[in-house]
């Protein structure tokens, strides 16, 4: 009976990896098929909806738009994080807890409720440029990736190092920049990743923020979907998990996936 | 350690004053223009009156009904799949748990849109499901998936399994396997052990999966329009066409306000309901 059970169980897993991972391949499968009805590609592969989608200008500009929002955002959110994760680490502000908890918070809301609080916002300072709009929120929305990564390593660092530096002659700001920032190097790039990964995704606050001189690609591709959609979705869709892949796994080359953590 | 009380308050400064401006101010503004309305959005504001008024119309208790249902069901169904997932995992040898994580992992690296597109495909009538299904003779003709409420339910299930699978394995994981052999030793059988030993330990997991699950689902808002479309009225769909389509921002506020309570209030029950447990 218990070999029984052991052997349901592995079915159970088997099952459950398909059904996990099933809407990703078929995404990926049917980008490569010829047929214009979300087909699997039977009778051959073809690459005719890359081709199409490369025709399409706007995803482009949305691609593009998407990218350097998530850039500048995550390029913002590091230069507040780094220092703010420090001061919190070594208690070296009063009320450190509440600062970390301001620092991770954005991500405990649901984030439509966030993308009205920021429309509401900025309608009310008058705020009308959707691209500033959009940089402003996805601050608001990258810290927390980057305070949670820079936390979790500092917790690691052994502060012992910048005593060592100050006996041998280093000032305060020399041990830090010498000692601590290359020992945290890899939270930042990790942290910075997903922080990326994380506005480039957004769809819930940017849905609110954007306009028709800003639109970032996740609203663009909803929107297509939503007027009767073809493979070039697929397409698509497919090559922005060869993206998310591809970064994670530069990531993991440079300073391996065990240490993303997270948590 | 002994970093000196200034410059620690500078390093924390730029990102403090940030995260007040550009966070906690419009949250809060949110939250006080709902309850108590300002009109400084320059038109009508919501207030008290609005909550009544949005509170006591049938159609909007329907729509908060549905998002209860949908959060609660989708939670459930993951529950059901998830629990038996991570108690096998954890039985089988530590590559094959890394292959199990990593196929749990892979998932989340894929944007909502892109794998409830890949749902989209799986669940029509011509897709990959049905035709799997009639080659194995279990149905004759295709059922309809897409734009039913069971198909979005199931859909949404997929994108959510993993949120309930990470914290129940790594609960199941923190049990100490002696546990289960000093219970064994006591001539306590296989079930007798899990109810007693294993469940009662793997709880606080499943209450963290199981709140995080339905905060999600509740403000989800890809997946209903996707898998269901305008005739499943759900709150996020709700609020996003109050800003976005009818430029009613009075009711939409307070629509979020009750999102944002339900999200909220799960997450902190779960978080009770798991302190005390672990008490005992």
């Amino acid at each position: 009976m218990n070999a029984a059970i052991v052997g349901l169980g592995r079915v159970w897993i088997a099952v459950v990896a398909v059904f996990l991972l099933a809407p990703i391949i078929v995404t990926a499968l049917v980008s490569f098929s010829p047929s214009a009805i979300f087909d699997l590609p039977w009778d051959g592969f073809s690459l005719r909806w890359y081709q199409r989608l490369g025709r399409q200008s706007s995803f482009w500009e949305a691609l593009t738009t998407s990218a350097w929002i998530a850039s500048v955002a995550t390029g913002i959110a590091v230069v507040l994080a780094v220092p703010a994760a420090i001061a919190i680490s070594t208690r070296a502000v009063p009320g450190a807890a509440i600062l970390a908890n301001l620092l991770t918070a954005p991500l405990m809301l649901p984030g439509l409720v966030l993308g009205i609080a920021f429309l509401q916002a900025f309608r009310t300072i008058d705020l009308r440029d959707a691209a500033l709009s959009l940089v402003l929120a996805h601050v608001a929305i990258t810290t927390p990736y980057i305070t949670r990564t820079l936390l979790a390593s500092l917790h690691l660092f052994d502060y012992a190092m910048l005593d060592a530096a100050r006996t041998l002659g280093s000032t305060w700001p020399g041990a830090i920049v010498k000692v601590m920032l290359p020992n945290l190097a890899p939270a930042v790039v990790s942290g910075g990743a997903f922080a990326f990964l994380a506005s480039f995704d957004n769809y819930s606050i940017s849905l609110f923020l954007v306009d028709v001189t800003a639109r970032t690609l996740p609203v663009q591709v909803l929107n297509y979907l939503e007027t009767g959609a073809d493979p070039t979705i697929a397409a698509i869709s497919t090559i922005l998990l060869a993206m998310t892949v591809t970064v994670l796994l530069v990531v993991d080359r440079a300073i391996g996936l065990r240490r993303m953590d997270v948590s | 350690m002994a970093v000196r009380a200034s410059p620690g308050i500078w390093l924390a400064l730029p990102a403090a004053i940030w995260m007040t401006i550009g966070f906690v101010v419009p949250v809060v503004f949110l939250i006080v223009s709902g309850l108590f309305g300002t009109g400084l959005f320059g038109g009508e504001a919501a207030s008290i009156a609005t909550f009544v008024d949005v509170l006591g119309d049938p159609y909007y208790l329907g729509v908060i009904g549905n998002t209860l249902l949908y959060s609660t069901s989708v939670t459930l169904i993951c529950l059901a799949i998830a629990y038996p997932f991570a108690l096998a995992l954890i039985r089988l040898p530590g590559w094959a748990q890394a292959v199990g994580m990593i196929v749990t992992l892979l998932p989340l690296t894929a944007s909502a849109i892109v794998k409830t597109f890949g749902i989209t495909i799986l669940f029509r009538t011509t897709g990959v499901v049905n035709k799997t299904l009639q080659i194995f003779g279990i149905v004759d003709a295709p059922i309809r998936m897409l734009f039913t409420v069971p198909g979005l339910y199931l859909g949404t299930a997929n994108m959510m399994l993993p949120f309930m699978i990470l914290p129940i394995y790594a609960a199941l994981r923190r049990i100490d396997p002696a546990l289960g052999d000093a219970a064994a030793t006591l001539r306590s059988g296989p079930f007798d052990r899990f109810r007693r030993v294993t469940l009662p330990l793997s709880l606080p997991g499943v209450f963290a999966g199981f709140a995080m699950v339905f905060a999600l689902v509740a403000s989800a808002y890809v997946m209903p329009t996707l898998l269901i479309g305008e005739r499943h009225k759900v709150l996020s769909k709700t609020i996003a066409h109050a800003f976005l389509v009818t430029n009613d921002p009075a009711k939409g506020t307070v629509l979020a306000l009750v999102l944002l309570a339900l999200c909220s209030g799960m997450v902190l029950l779960a978080a009770r309901v798991s302190r005390t447990g672990s008490m005992r």
